[in-house]
């Protein structure tokens, strides 16, 4: 057993209540593969968290049975000191959770306002004929809801491209776009599947930054997917890694960089990244 | 590049300003207070109803696949079931206003559209195309079999009274063609309001990406149901004017699975997603067979009889529709958007003010 794992992980009663985010004992396959075996641990209120590991080691399927896409096989999943077998996709939201995909999940059709405003859909009261008759009330929520999505924008630079369909911009932009929608809501806890996949070096550390900036400025827990080693030690915490579903580390940066069962598993080929990118 | 196209002509930016407000305006003056003067007979009931008619149904059914994503081959049904709730109601309750009867009519679609889109809950593409297929074919098996729909007419065609509202008798041509053009006006007027609003949003949303609509907070099931009764309720309407402004009579016939594809092509030809797209649509579909027919006649002499014209209809109007998905999947409103955009750049470059 690594250092890092001999100390207790997780006391499942008391830690999980206080966390912003704790999975207990999590498995889940498909047919023969099994995607998560056994997966404990807990994310502190207010932390950044990279979970990483290699391809197919079950870290997308992790976020997925946290909000609610997947259904594990076994576990819990503690969310702001509710737990559930298998958590409420409908009340994701409202249970102060956002999220973004590994791959793009953008509104093609709607302008980059919309996408982001559409991240408030939760809070709206006001129903269809409200809307439509355009009573106070509903005029009220439409233009709080843009005004908001507006200061999202405009944190995130993306004001130029406001009436834009989202679907027309490049790739690093939509990435952006799907991060203001998940942001709007001002959530809890901010889950992000690799958001900075396909980015430049630059655009990383932007975003790199934004995110740093949702935790200071808002409070939000983050619990991040990277696998660029180099952003995931700067920007983290702590790190948890995966590998063929189960935890295998879980720790702050120094002791995931020098632990030897990481080393081997994952960060073995980062080697040159080590000289190349300065971790 | 067809995504693209299809971003393009369906982006629905938080508009301050619209420059279609203008031309909306002209169109209106031009509809109730120039067309009434000028045109004839022929121009009203071979032309301008049928048109507003199918217009309205293809403004119901892009609601819910242009805006919602989700296909139906059920519209004719629906059209159906609004024209016979109509009659039956202006039949059995006489002393109701005929205005409450159409809004009670659009109800009535709505609840049975409301019904047949449960499936989508669980169905999607083809498969939930074959399940509005099956409302189509239900519906229109059940008003050939129950006579009571038709009042028990032997031949199962029956005529409509004669449109009335607050007191006015709007017999003539013209009387029922500014009947059909008021009805259009009012509710296109509202589903603009409607795709402008949140719930609009929400329909798109759904379209472009249902699982992450959902983790947002978007009450996917609830909107999806919508997406049909509003859809319904509007082609029901439709089914209305078509029955009472433009026929005057009710047969199941009318409402076959021909006509639930007329509709799905004045969609897909006008541009899904688009309020105009099902204008423009109606306007070629309706148009078409006329000058098709007047060509060939020039051209063939008794040569082209009625059974050419159906094949050569037929034939031209598939080409039509295989050119538009290829080439232009956005429509007949891209087409023009970007026609508009060449002149006004042109003006632009010779520095004429721009306006509208
Ligand atoms: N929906 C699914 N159906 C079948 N297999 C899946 C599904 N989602 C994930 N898997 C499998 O589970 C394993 C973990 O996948 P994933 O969580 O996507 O890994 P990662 O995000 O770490 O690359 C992989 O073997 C993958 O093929
Ligand atoms: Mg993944």
């Amino acid at each position: 057993m690594p250092a890092v794992l001999s100390e207790p992980l997780f006391s499942p009663a008391a830690g999980a209540v206080s966390s912003a985010l704790a999975v207990e004992a999590l498995s889940l396959s498909f047919g023969g593969v099994t995607a998560l075996s056994e997966v404990s641990f807990a994310v502190a209120p207010g932390e950044i968290r990279a979970v990483i590991g290699p391809n197919g080691a079950g870290k997308s399927s992790l976020l997925n049975v946290v909000s609610g896409l997947y259904r594990p096989d076994r576990g819990r999943v503690w969310l702001g000191g509710h737990s559930f077998a298998s958590v409420p996709t409908d009340r994701l939201a409202t249970l102060g959770v956002s999220r973004t995909f590994q791959n793009l999940a953008l509104f093609k059709g709607l302008s980059v306002l919309d996408n982001v405003a559409a991240g408030l859909s939760h809070r709206l009261r006001a129903g269809v004929f409200a809307q439509v008759i355009g009573l106070p009330a509903a005029r009220r929520e439409r233009a709080e809801g843009y005004a908001r999505a507006e200061e999202l924008l405009a944190f995130l630079h993306l004001d130029g491209v406001r009436d834009r369909p989202a679907g027309t911009l490049p790739y690093g932009m939509q990435k952006r776009v799907e991060l203001a929608r998940a942001l709007v809501a001002r959530p809890r806890l901010l889950l992000l599947d690799e958001p900075m996949a396909g980015m430049t070096l630059t655009e990383k550390r932007d975003l790199s930054g934004h995110i740093r900036a949702a935790r200071d400025d808002l409070g939000t827990t983050i619990v991040l997917i990277e696998h660029d080693v180099g952003v995931v030690m700067g920007l983290s915490d702590r790190i948890a890694v995966l590998d063929y579903g189960r935890l295998i580390a879980d720790g702050t940066p120094d002791e995931i960089r020098n632990d030897p069962v990481v080393i081997d598993a994952y960060l073995g080929v980062a080697h040159d990244l080590e000289a190349g990118e300065g971790i | 590049m067809t995504d693209l196209a299809l971003a393009k002509a369906t982006a629905s930016p938080a508009r301050r300003f619209s420059p279609a407000l203008p031309g909306i305006g002209l169109l209106l003056v031009v509809a109730y207070g120039i067309l009434p003067l000028v045109a004839n007979e022929y121009l009203f009931d071979a032309i301008l109803t049928p048109f507003l008619a199918l217009a309205l149904a293809g403004l119901g059914l892009n609601i819910l696949t242009g805006y919602a994503g989700q296909v139906s081959l059920g519209s004719s049904a629906f059209m159906a079931v609004g024209a016979y709730a109509a009659y039956n109601l202006a039949l059995r309750l006489p002393g109701v206003p005929f205005m409450i009867d159409i809004l009670l009519a659009g109800v009535v679609a709505a609840a049975v559209g409301l019904l047949f889109g449960l499936p989508s809950l669980r169905l999607r593409g083809f498969y939930l195309a074959v399940s509005t297929l099956a409302a189509q074919f239900f519906v229109q098996w059940v008003f050939n079999k129950v006579g009571w729909f038709s009042n028990n007419s032997p031949s199962g065609i029956v005529s409509v009274p004669t449109l009335s509202v607050v007191g006015i008798t709007l017999d003539s041509s013209a009387g029922r063609y500014l009947f059909a053009l008021t009805v259009v006006t009012a509710v296109t007027l509202a589903v603009w309001r409607l795709v402008e609003s949140p719930t609009g949003r929400a329909l798109v949303a759904l379209r472009d990406h249902e699982t992450a609509a959902r983790v947002i907070g978007i009450p996917v099931l609830r909107v999806k149901l919508l997406a049909f009764a509003v859809s319904s309720f509007i082609i029901g309407v439709a089914g209305v004017l078509w029955a009472f402004a433009y026929l005057r009579t009710v047969e199941p016939a009318g409402f076959n699975l021909d006509r639930s594809f007329q509709i799905l092509f004045i969609v897909i030809i006008g541009g899904l997603a688009s309020l105009r797209g099902a204008f423009l649509g109606a306007a070629l579909i309706v148009v078409f067979p006329l000058l098709l027919a007047r060509l060939g006649e020039a051209l063939l002499g008794g040569l082209f009889d009625s059974g050419v014209l159906e094949m050569s209809q037929r034939i031209v109007l598939g080409l039509l529709i295989v050119t538009f998905l290829i080439t232009e999947p956005a429509g007949l409103t891209a087409l023009l958007d970007r026609a508009w955009n060449r002149i006004a750049g042109r003006f632009r470059r010779t520095g004429l003010p721009i306006t509208g």
